[in-house]
């Protein structure tokens, strides 16, 4: 009896600790609700659940939006599944989101098909570059915090072409610094990402001599000689932890490692949050698009002063015109969130995105103006 | 408690069995956990079939993860390679050491020490492979970098040792090392219990005849162990073939077929492919990926069924004579 009696003890103090826990947490989270609720009452009217999803580029910024829109209206719930760009436009032509996020916007053909579920037939497409990110290459050499390298160069490292440190390409471009004579170890993405994606969109078009592979988001297999590690934390580790390590990686996480200026026309620009958002702006809107549609060719060969090519951009995608009304209000409202100055920190703090610049951030508050 | 069931069971008449209530239930239950092990592998054996169909029979040109000209069968070619070739590696390092660890603990070790050695390499099996992925990636492999270059500096005529030397150590060698220890704490326990129960009365005929405690358990202890220990190297086996997430963060991997230990363009593994891609995978991708799954199935299948046929082929020398 005497045992029985302690295992229901024990028993009931774990359920007690359980409850206990349960209600901290739902208190915790009502608390929230309410404090941030009352700072907007009329936009708080918003209830409902937004359905959205695509780009893993961009989970770490939609977390951080997502926590924050949902401080505000207490009644919204926002889901963003990042399962992928192409998954996430898949699942918005169906209709099973309402909006999604994707590492490109869709091609002219895909928009001509005019098949989005979600979307009143004929009117067109919400597309913003809301979210730019960065990529740094880094790398891991004694006593060399910065090189400045030409396209030609970091694509020819790459390519594994050019295969020590003491290179006269490299020499010739950085006379100051202390090259060894080492080896160079390149090191790439073992797996599909956005990331490889554009750094090799911006080799292929700066430097189509030495890197004749098209962009893909999966590491060309017919370069040899690079090192691939899983994903960005592998990548950055792998280049801490090698000697004479190179690799391309989210500017956020560069951490104390040494990065290369860019040569873009004639001077190297040093990436910096100002110098990416720059490029979107000194590129040019694609052509035929309609009214809200901001997909940009982005121009990774712009010789502007003061731009940062090796960027990643991420689009939010939406309908201007919704089948369903509530549809529109969330997304609306969600998206004006994102774009707005307050929605770029977040994301910036979150993700170590660069902020929109006011010019883009205008242009997208006109196109969300559209979307009913 | 025991004496009045005994005296019961023998107070019933022999030609008609007794079927208690207790019976029935415990053999009904053994019944239906045989069954579940069995209904668990079909359900996953057809969710793989009816999932990788797609991926073999669409036309490859429709597939995206396919390079152009590329088909099913080359693509997972290079993957079942490096899959066996870092498990065979894993298991030629791991099955010689993890043999003197159990001989040391069950023939060599003052008790109270083998008993601490003991718990030690069970812990071993304990951590998470995430852990040893971490610790292969950013601490074994800067570790051995140096002396991969002086092996293909000095060495690199071997095949094995081809140069160029990878940058940051993460090869497919460190790669094996660290799947080497991961299933080096199964083998080892399974080995030493096998040991363990070499009849004693064999040992003591061997030692008897004058033989040194070496020449003892290599009459006695090997021989009757053999079956053991073998079977005990293909469940170590079976765990390097599906081992994902410490091969993903460990290895460089490029999609090749080479035997070159210490390069960085390595073969990559079928359940690393699998951890790399999935994430960004789509449509006839995620086929392609599951059917790749299908193909570790089966490999993994006939591993274990070539260990069956070993462990029968010496049943001569298992414990029940």
């Amino acid at each position: 009896m005497d045992t029985i009696f302690v295992k229901f003890t024990k028993f009931g103090r774990v359920a007690a600790v359980a409850a206990l826990a349960a209600l901290t947490l739902t208190s915790c989270a009502a608390n929230e609700g309410q404090a941030a609720g009352g700072t907007d009452s009329a936009a708080s009217e918003l209830t409902g659940t937004l359905v959205g999803g695509g780009a893993s580029s961009q989970q770490s910024a939609q977390e951080a939006w997502v926590a924050a829109f949902q401080g505000m209206h207490a009644d919204v719930t926002v889901e963003y599944d990042p399962a992928g760009s192409g998954a996430g436009r898949d699942t918005f032509i169906a209709g099973g989101s309402a909006f999604a996020g994707s590492d490109r916007a869709f091609r002219d053909e895909e928009l001509a098909e005019d098949n989005f579920a979600a979307c009143v037939p004929g009117t067109g497409l919400v597309e913003l570059p809301a979210y730019i990110s960065p990529i740094a290459v880094v790398f891991n050499l004694d006593g060399v915090d910065s090189l400045d390298l030409d396209p030609a160069t970091i694509a020819g490292i790459f390519a594994g072409t050019i295969t020590k440190w003491n290179d006269d390409a490299i020499v010739s471009q950085n006379p100051d610094a202390q090259l060894p004579d080492q080896a160079i170890t390149p090191v790439h993405r073992a797996d599909d990402s956005g990331t490889t994606e554009n750094f090799t969109d911006y080799l292929n078009v700066t430097a189509p001599d030495v890197w004749s592979w098209e962009a893909d988001g999966v590491w060309p297999d017919a370069v040899t000689g690079g090192e691939a590690a899983q994903q960005t934390s592998g990548v950055i580790d792998a280049v801490t932890t090698g000697t004479g390590t190179i690799g391309y990686a989210d500017a956020s996480r560069a951490g104390e490692l040494g990065t290369v200026s860019v040569k873009v026309g004639e001077e190297y620009v040093p990436y910096s949050a100002e110098a990416a958002a720059a490029i979107v702006d000194a590129s040019p809107a694609a052509e035929g698009r309609g009214e809200g549609d901001l997909a940009i060719e982005l121009d990774r060969a712009s010789t502007a002063a003061g731009v940062y090519p090796i960027v990643l951009i991420s689009y939010l995608i939406g309908c201007t015109e919704y089948e369903d009304a509530e549809s529109a209000k969330l997304v609306k409202e969600y998206f004006s969130y994102i774009v707005s100055e307050e929605g770029q920190q977040v994301s910036a703090e979150a993700a170590g995105s660069a902020p929109i610049s006011s010019d883009i951030a205008e242009k997208s508050a006109a196109a969300i103006e559209l979307i009913k | 408690m025991s004496s009045p069931a005994v005296a019961r069971t023998e107070s019933a008449p022999p030609s008609k069995p007794v079927q208690r209530l207790g019976d029935r239930i415990f053999s009904g239950s053994t019944l239906t956990a045989g069954a579940l092990i069995l209904a668990t592998l079909a359900a996953v054996a057809a969710f793989l079939v009816l999932q990788s169909v797609p991926a073999l029979t669409e036309n490859p040109e429709d597939i995206s993860i396919f390079t152009s000209g590329e088909t099913f069968w080359t693509y997972v070619w290079p993957l079942i390679f490096g899959t066996l070739w870092a498990s065979a590696l894993a298991l030629v390092m791991a099955v010689p050491v993890a043999i003197g660890i159990a001989l040391f603990i069950s023939h060599y070790a003052p008790r109270r020490l083998a008993q601490g050695l003991g718990y030690v390499v069970d812990l071993l099996a304990a951590v998470p492979s995430v852990v040893f992925g971490l610790w292969g990636a950013n601490t074994l492999a800067p570790l051995v970098q140096p002396f991969y270059l002086w092996l293909t500096e000095n060495l690199g005529w071997i095949p094995l040792f081809a140069p160029p030397a990878s940058g940051t150590g993460r090869t497919i060698l460190t790669a094996a090392v660290v799947l080497a220890v991961m299933i080096l704490p199964i083998i080892t326990a399974l080995s030493r219990e096998v040991f363990l129960q070499t009849p004693v009365l064999h040992e003591e005929a061997a030692l008897a005849l004058g033989a040194t405690r070496w020449e003892m358990i290599r009459m006695t202890v090997l021989p009757f162990g053999r079956a053991g220990v073998v079977s005990a190297a293909m469940l170590g086996l079976g765990r390097a073939l599906g081992e994902t997430m410490a091969v993903a963060m460990v290895l460089s991997s490029s999609g090749i077929i080479s035997f070159a230990l210490l390069t960085s363009s390595n073969p990559s593994t079928i359940a690393a492919n699998i951890a790399l891609s999935f994430p960004e995978a789509y449509g006839l991708n995620v086929n392609v990926l599951i059917a790749t799954g299908l193909m570790l199935f089966a490999i993994t299948l006939a591993v274990n069924a070539i260990a069956r046929y070993i462990i029968n082929r010496r049943k001569e020398f298992s414990g029940a004579n």
